[in-house]
């Protein structure tokens, strides 16, 4: 039966069955009580949304307001984090809607291989976040002996400036590289994502590498060491690690469904 | 999973906006995942923009 009265069912992850009563109080977008759809031994999370809110036009225009997307983004996200302490979880993109639970029975059946296949990979493993930046510090050159005219000091320190950060630049890099190399040798697979911009992430030092590994869940302890370790070897650069998180950057990559 | 912090918004955009099973909605069939990147982060900067300005 679709939803009455204009209702859609936003769908948040698919997962491993488990007992609802774990997402007791666990609430998605717009505050709505989460429930489950089930198909054999496969669950989608879904909650109700007004359908108007979610059709295209209004998608469109809702993503470029900013509260919006925050609210929904972090909702989506709470109820995956959830999902994700009590089964093998799958999370979908944000903004996955149906026309009720009914089509989301049907896209759990007709996709039941390709989800019975990722969860098992991702079985007791946990993403992990990576960044590393350049230190702003080393940036900053080291102040020289003050010139005779005031407009080649200007001009000689600007062209230290640029040699310090593109040094810093170069070393963060390289140090980049040597971090992923180590921190894959960690992980079950592992994937790079464009590096954030400075002007978006509000952090000082730019953003060289934005990586995401998906680790044995028994692993994460001995991975965040070794991250550390490598943070303090490399001076100049700062490297940053977030999660666990659900395995959001392992998702398989296409909806290429058999019938 | 991430505990009681809260997770960085451009973080959890990285994700939610590139990540994640790409399934057809019934919806939204015409938004490309890059669209939908795209517009997300006209979104961010507008209102980087908008702070700046203050």
């Amino acid at each position: 039966m679709n939803e009455p009265f204009g209702r859609a069912s936003y769908a948040y992850a698919v997962a491993r069955s488990f007992d609802p009563a774990q997402l007791a109080g666990v609430r998605g977008v717009d505050g709505a009580e989460v429930r489950l759809v089930r198909y054999r031994d496969l669950v989608a999370v879904v909650s109700p949304v007004p359908l108007t809110e979610f059709d295209e036009a209004a998608l469109r225009t809702k993503l470029e307001w900013l509260p919006w997307l925050e609210a929904t983004a972090r909702a989506h996200h709470a109820v995956v984090d959830a999902v994700a302490t009590s089964s093998v979880t799958l999370p979908l993109r944000l903004a996955t809607v149906y026309r009720g639970d009914e089509r989301v029975t049907e896209v759990l059946r007709q996709g039941y291989r390709r989800f019975r296949a990722a969860l098992d990979r991702l079985a007791g493993r946990v993403e992990l976040g990576v960044k590393v930046y350049t230190d702003p510090q080393a940036m900053a050159p080291a102040a020289g002996p003050s010139a005779s005219s005031p407009g080649r000091d200007y001009l000689r320190r600007r062209r230290a400036q640029h040699r310090a950060h593109d040094d810093a630049w170069q070393r963060a890099a390289a140090s980049a590289e040597r971090v992923d190399a180590t921190l894959a040798g960690l992980a079950v697979d592992s994937r790079r994502r464009p590096p954030q911009r400075q002007q978006l992430s509000g952090v000082r030092g730019e953003n060289v590498l934005n990586a995401a590994y998906l680790v044995d869940a028994g692993r994460t302890d001995e991975f965040a060491a070794v991250a550390r370790c490598l943070d303090a070897e490399a001076p100049g650069t700062r490297i940053e690690l977030t999660g666990p998180w659900a395995p959001y950057s392992f998702a398989p990559p296409d909806d290429e469904e058999p019938a | 999973m991430n505990g009681n912090r809260e997770v960085a918004l451009v973080d959890l955009l990285d994700r939610l906006l590139a990540g994640g099973v790409v399934l057809t909605g019934d919806l939204t069939l015409a938004i490309a995942d890059v669209d939908l990147v795209h517009v997300s982060l006209r979104a961010l900067i507008a209102s980087i923009d908008a702070g700046e300005d203050r």
